[in-house]
């Protein structure tokens, strides 16, 4: 055996490993593939040995070569053998190489299911970690399916590092068996608590990775993570959950309300770039989410973009680029503060890095104004030259189409100027836009009538020049541009100076080189042209030139009839029989010009793209229905069809819009319409009576300025944006001139006519000084009436994330279990037996043991849809800061003074509530002096004093009447005594039980020790055997410490200084160290002790979860009701509330109830409404107004603390629910 | 999310595909990756935007440039960019605390190694452990266990390969990648 191994180890010797592979790869540079496919045969022959180790060095390698970029799925079994060898080394090897090159599809996954169990629940933590990375990589949806119970409980592994992993496994589970979601989420949610900060981490990781994705099903989270905000000191985990709020306060606006404060804190306070940036763009997300309703947020928006300026300004150009990009996202709501950073945007436009200049033109496109923008688009153009990239060319390209033709061309003055840009873009080459300033080029002479000249004039001159068409085929991009050119020379040609000269140029043979459907755009626009320029010439009585121009077309027109595009050919044969109709014609002297002109009579509109789509389907019309009977076969297909056609034919043939996605289509018809109510330069054209709110009469007022329209003529096709620039100018200098002539014109006017005025006060000073050189008609595009709003599903049903969009808050139904599999083989399909459960979600166990003793679902469900309520109310609490009817207007009428019976009534729920009070009569002492201080109001002083003096007998009255045990056994008075005693409570209740021991516990706090409570656990001896050396031990958590024996450490328990023999309870107290008491805390403990009887002595351990409330920190403090009042109307008190229906006990006993378990005093009873007052042992002061209805009960809370008003009245929910 | 590393000379030494790509699929992102990052000038800044690459996702190119190797992180947007940039730097560090004196060889012979490393680091595209020294704890845990397995069975072949990389004519004598300044020890010389 020795043998065989030493000989296995030498023979080793020999094979080539790792090292050798990636040496002999280097050193046969000339010929690798030949040396890797030598190798490959070698590793072929590895695999075939017996020996593992061989087998792990070859499949080693094949990780290597699989780098490379060679296939190694072959190998795919073999890599199975190394996975399941037991040494570690080779595991390793093994599992790298799957996670390197196994996915969903490679067949042989289904045979490592065992064997990735096995390793899972490896004794050896690296085994079971080796394997969690592996299956990380591979998992497919039968082993997420088979395995997820497994990962499951590895996620309460004693080792952090085994725990971290699975946590960031069950992420991957998720995705790929959804239903796995809901059972691990209560345990994957406690890991948020986990006292390892990498555990922790990577459940905050998981969870906002899930929640990136379906945000809303996870706020309920909201106020975990605010805590953590507020605790974690982890950049990392801060920058997770910031990230995270980012994405649900677009969903809960209240949210972004209660983030601004700790994020402008963090803002402020942080030396980490990284979190400051997060900061700064999670505020910016709230911000936008607030946008509407908060006014008062200006400071936050200064604040960050102050950041966002230092980091601009930094010479990091990492920096740079990121505190460009977040401005961006501000413009979007605020642009007004970025604009005053215009200076270091245009700056940034110049930096010599290709994205910070991408960024920069982003935010442009918030930076132009009427004023600005022929500076800022000259710029652009001169960054258009000097680019050298085409992507960042194109870049610029459509920047500079998108900052002039934003908001319906609002910030164009001089659409000649832009005409020309746009044709001095044409001179690009290589572009793939074309495309696009030929929309624009079509959608500025279409609905800006007043440049049509201008534009034809253009236009002709490009149908002229040769580059376009010269340069097409291999660029072909920009040729796109002669499609509008034609199209526009044709539509308009009444504009036309040499129509002549143009039919020519469109008749060019070199046009046949074009793209079909430009040129069938060219054979159209033909007929139009030449149907104008007969027209012209039968008019002028030039029947010659008509004929030459017929015959010009029957000379050129056959080129076209060749072509192989369909389209073109068709087009081009019928034009062709046209013309020579005509030409018949034309010889017989028949004026026809009126008849071709005729073809295309009529006048275009724009048609929004969607329009079609947005006709409402009129009632009673049931386009699924059939009409007639179904017809045996498709002869109603070719009806159809014609129908169509007979539709079409009657419109003339009309250029498709660019599509715009709906929303798009939405915002935009939104902003133009409120442009067009505050505009009287635009007119409508559109014939839709209702439409037609437009004051005529402003219209005549504006100055038209008429252009001159032979300077930019002179050199068509020459780049003349730039002479424009200064026409502008000089425009725009003599308008102000005339402008205060006239305003001091109408200054008297308005003397005379009172109020008129013209311009709504919503655009700015500046914008309004420039009026547009043309009359700007732009013509609406037209929608049909009564358009529907569009219904958008903009999710993608591929999404793998959408599997996840679960609701997390329901509890779970038994059916939803994860499957545990013993055997493949033996597994039966019905759901596992409840018993060989051992991991089953906390709640389901409950819930399943109540359905074994009652076996009442429909209750069960009841119960269901309560909590479920409940956790969605949960987070309201937490949220809410709108302010129900605060208690002391409530309260009002009985603290008027003079009011009659007030004292009696006040009197008497005192006198019971303050029964279940603990003794403490020296705190009670100074707390009554206490209010006495605060009590400020003089005008009442006396009353008060009265009221006091006689509560306080009342007080002292109760106080030696009733011990606290058995306060509430006792009858009540004024009348309470109709509903019968309560049943006698105890506020101890159950920590853990077992054979042995029993134990109860209750939390006490004091008001001198505001960072301590004391807690009492009666022990209970259940057994025969005599329990000895018991001592008690807890986790402590980050915020609760147990006060332990000095020089102790933290691991060690505290003993229990008693024996207790059998049948026999005592009672052990322990102080616990708070830090916040905000939030209620669960600590996990355990009691061990040695149990004695005849037999000998064994060890036991009893594990416990000690519970505080947040209630146990109240501590029972009387007050009156007028330091009440005051203290309502001090207004630093946050306000909550709570509804719980179906309560049956009476008002009485229900306060009762609430004093003796949440520790308050009832202040004032009026009917069934009462205040009620409680101190927490950190000062909190906490008021309710209890108020009960018919069934229900509410209860109206204000506190100093949110979050501990929230958590309290969840308690006291959960109590009243039980009434 | 993808994460690579290369040389000057677009030889990965490393390449992790945290989605199931294909291999043509692979080898192009690392080609495009390359050509991408290596046509980008020092000074300017270390992301890039490349909608193209993996599909039309909104991902993000984070990249650090060392002397000889180019590491490339592309991410999506859950995480922090700056966030990244620090990782890639921890995880160099790591590699440079792991192998003692890292170098590009270290990185080219010992891929495994590498990739074990980085598991610790990375977990399924989302960035697992951001501590240097837990990192490095749990690769040394590792590596005893490595170790104490091979144990004599491994002994004869360790002492091949140590005499195989003596023949090693290339090792550079001193490699600095980036901020790690490292120097290789001079190895015993046989010739």
């Amino acid at each position: 055996m020795a043998l065989k191994m030493v000989k296995g180890s030498i023979d080793r010797m020999f094979d080539k490993n790792l090292q050798d592979l990636v040496r002999g790869i280097r050193n046969h540079k000339e010929d690798e593939a030949k040396y890797i496919s030598q190798c490959i045969d070698e590793i072929k022959q590895e695999l075939k040995q017996d020996n593992i180790a061989v087998k792990a060095n070859a499949v080693c390698k094949l990780t290597y070569l699989q780098m490379l970029g060679y296939d190694i799925s072959w190998a795919a079994f073999n890599i199975i053998e190394v996975m399941s060898a037991s040494k570690f080394t080779f595991k390793r090897i093994g599992y790298l190489a799957a996670s390197q090159c196994f996915h969903e599809g490679t067949d042989v996954i289904m045979l490592t299911t065992n064997q990735i169990r096995k390793d899972l629940s490896s004794p050896s933590q690296y085994d079971t970690g080796v394997a969690l990375t592996g299956l990380s990589c591979f998992v497919t949806p039968d082993l997420a399916r088979d395995l997820a119970n497994d990962i499951m409980t590895l996620m309460s592994h004693t080792k952090p590092y085994i725990r971290k992993k699975a946590v960031l496994i069950m992420y991957k589970v998720f995705l790929k068996y959804p239903e796995s979601l809901r059972p691990a989420f209560p345990r994957l949610k406690e890991k948020l608590e986990d006292p390892d900060p990498g555990v922790q981490s990577a459940a905050v990781n998981v969870i906002c990775e899930l929640a990136r994705r379906n945000p809303k099903n996870y706020l309920s989270l909201a106020p975990l993570f605010f805590k953590l905000m507020t605790s974690s000191t982890n950049n990392w985990v801060l920058i997770k959950i910031i990230k995270l709020f980012g994405a649900l306060t677009p969903l809960e606006p209240r949210l972004g309300k209660k983030l601004i404060e700790p994020l402008t804190n963090l803002i402020h306070s942080t030396s980490a770039m990284s979190l400051l940036y997060e900061c700064v763009n999670t505020v910016i997300a709230v911000l936008i989410s607030l946008s509407s309703g908060m006014p008062n947020h200006s400071a936050s928006i200064q604040l960050c973009v102050q950041k966002l300026r230092i980091l601009i300004e930094d010479s990091d150009q990492n920096l740079k680029y990121l505190g460009l990009l977040a401005m961006s996202k501000i413009l979007k709501t605020h642009p007004k503060s970025v604009q005053s950073h215009k200076d270091l945007i245009l700056q940034c436009l110049d930096d010599k890095d290709e994205s910070i200049r991408l960024r920069a033109l982003d935010l442009l496109y918030g930076m132009v104004s009427k004023k600005n923008l022929m500076e800022i688009v000259k710029k652009l153009m001169s960054h258009v030259d000097k680019a050298e990239g085409t992507t960042y060319r194109d870049e610029l390209l459509t920047k500079i189409i998108d900052i002039c033709s934003q908001s319906n061309y609002q910030y164009i003055t001089n659409f000649e100027w832009y005409i020309s840009i746009l044709v001095e873009l044409t001179r690009l080459e290589g572009t793939r836009h074309g495309h696009l300033i030929a929309a624009q080029m079509l959608d500025v002479a279409i609905r800006v009538k007043a440049i049509r000249k201008f534009a034809v004039s253009q236009m002709s001159a490009l149908l002229d020049s040769a580059h376009l068409v010269a340069s097409n085929t291999q660029r072909n991009g920009i040729c796109e541009v002669l499609y509008a050119a034609a199209w526009i020379c044709g539509e308009f040609s009444e504009h036309l100076q040499e129509p002549q000269q143009t039919l020519e140029a469109m008749l060019r043979p070199k046009v046949t080189t074009l793209p079909g459907h430009i040129q069938a755009v060219y054979v159209q626009n033909v007929v139009k042209l030449y149907a104008s320029i007969l027209q012209q010439q039968e008019q002028a009585a030039e029947h010659e030139a008509a004929q030459a121009t017929t015959q010009l077309l029957v000379d050129r027109l056959p080129q076209f009839v060749q072509s192989a595009d369909l389209e073109v050919q068709e087009r081009a044969s019928c034009v062709l029989q046209l013309v020579k109709y005509v030409q018949k014609l034309q010889a017989k002297d028949v004026p026809v010009a009126e008849e071709v002109s005729a073809l295309f009579a009529g006048e275009l509109n724009p048609v929004a793209p969607k329009a079609q789509k947005k006709v409402p389907i009129p009632e009673g019309l049931d386009l699924d229905a059939w009409i007639n009977e179904p017809p045996s076969d498709s002869e109603s297909e070719d009806e159809a069809p014609k129908a169509i056609f007979h539709d079409d034919e009657q419109k003339p043939t009309r250029h498709r819009q660019p599509e715009v996605d709906e929303e798009e289509l939405a915002r935009r018809r939104e902003a133009r319409k409120q442009e067009q109510a505050n505009n009287p330069f635009y007119i409508k054209s559109s014939p839709s009576p209702q439409k037609r709110y437009q004051d005529t009469p402003g219209v005549e007022h504006i100055p038209v300025v008429q252009i001159d329209l032979s300077v930019p003529l002179k050199v068509p096709g020459m780049p003349a944006s730039d002479q424009y620039v200064k026409l502008e100018q000089e425009r725009r200098h003599r308008q102000r001139l005339e402008k205060d002539r006239k305003r001091k014109k109408q200054r008297k006017e308005k003397q005379r006519e009172g109020r008129h005025r013209r311009h709504s006060s919503l655009h700015t000073e500046s914008d309004e000084d420039i009026a547009p050189a043309q009359q700007v008609d732009i013509v609406t595009e037209e929608m049909p009436e009564n358009a529907l709003p569009s219904d958008e599903d903009d999710k993608d049903p591929n999404d793998p994330y959408r599997a996840l969009d679960i609701d997390l808050d329901k509890p779970l139904a038994d059916s939803e279990k994860l499957p545990i599999q013993k055997h493949r083989n033996t597994e039966t399909p019905k759901s596992p037996d409840k018993e060989d459960v051992p991991i089953v979600e906390k709640k389901s166990k409950k819930l399943k043991k109540k359905e074994k003793k009652h076996r009442e679902k429909e209750r069960e469900r009841e119960k269901e849809r309560r909590k479920e309520k409940e956790k969605g109310d949960d987070l309201d609490f937490w949220l809410s800061t709108t302010p129900p009817p605060p208690p002391a207007a409530a309260l009002g009428p009985s603290l008027s003074p003079g009011e009659p019976g007030v004292d009696a009534i006040v009197a008497a729920p005192k006198e019971e509530c303050e029964e279940p009070k603990r003794e403490e009569p020296e705190n009670e002492e100074n707390d009554d002096e206490q209010e006495l201080e605060k009590k400020p109001s003089k005008q009442k002083k006396k009353k008060h004093k009265k009221e006091k003096e006689e509560k306080s007998k009342d007080k002292k009255k109760s106080r030696r009447k009733k011990p606290p045990s058995e306060a509430l056994a006792e009858p009540m008075q004024n009348g309470a005594l109709e509903e019968g005693p309560l049943p006698p409570v105890s506020s101890y209740c159950l920590l853990a039980e077992n054979s042995y021991i029993k134990m109860t516990y209750d939390v006490q706090g004091s008001l001198q020790k505001d960072s301590q409570v004391t807690v009492s656990i009666i022990l209970e001896n259940l057994s025969s055997s005599f329990l000895k050396n018991m001592e008690l031990n807890v986790l402590d958590s980050l915020n609760t410490k147990m006060a332990r024996p000095e020089g102790a450490s933290v691991h060690d328990g505290v003993p229990v200084p008693f024996q207790l023999p059998p049948g026999v309870s005592n009672e052990a107290q322990f102080v616990f160290t708070i830090q916040s008491i905000v939030m209620a805390q669960k600590l996990k403990g355990t009691l061990s002790f040695i149990a004695k009887n005849e037999e000998g002595s064994t060890h036991e351990k009893l594990d416990f979860k000690l519970h505080f409330s947040c209630t146990s920190y109240l501590i029972t403090t009387p007050c009156y009701s007028d330091a009440f009042a005051k203290l309502l109307e001090s207004g630093d008190l946050s306000v909550s509330s709570i509804r719980v229906d179906g309560i049956t006990i009476s008002f009485q006993n229900l306060l009762a109830k609430i004093c003796f378990h949440h520790h308050f005093s009832v202040v004032e009873r009026v009917d069934s409404c009462a205040s009620m007052y409680s101190r927490s042992i950190q000062g909190h002061h906490v008021c309710l107004l209890v108020k009960k209805g018919e069934n229900s009960v509410s209860v109206d809370g204000k506190c100093s603390d949110q979050t501990l008003l929230g958590n309290l009245l969840d308690e006291m929910k959960v109590t009243l629910a039980q009434c | 999310m993808v994460i690579l590393i290369f040389n000057n000379h677009r030889k990965p030494w490393l390449s992790k595909f945290c989605q199931p790509y294909s291999k043509d699929t692979q080898q192009q992102i690392i080609r495009m990756t390359f050509h991408l990052v290596s046509k980008r000038d020092e000074n300017v800044c270390n992301f890039l935007e490349e909608k193209l690459l993996t599909g039309g996702y909104d991902n993000k190119l984070i990249y650090r440039h060392y002397t000889t190797l180019c590491s490339v992180f592309c991410m999506d947007f859950s995480e922090s960019e700056l966030g990244i940039l620090d990782l890639i730097q921890v995880f160099m560090e790591t590699l440079g605390k792991c192998f003692e004196n890292v170098c590009e060889l270290d990185l080219i012979f010992h891929v495994d190694k590498v990739h074990n490393i980085l598991v610790e680091m990375v977990t399924e595209g989302m960035v697992s452990e951001t501590n240097m020294n837990e990192t490095i704890t749990q690769i040394d845990a590792q590596n005893k266990l490595d170790k104490s397995e091979a144990g004599s069975a491994g002994a004869p072949a360790h002492a091949v390969s140590v005499v195989k990389n003596m023949n090693l004519p290339e090792i550079p004598r001193n490699i600095n990648i980036g901020d790690i300044s490292i120097k290789v020890p001079n190895l015993p010389s046989c010739k």
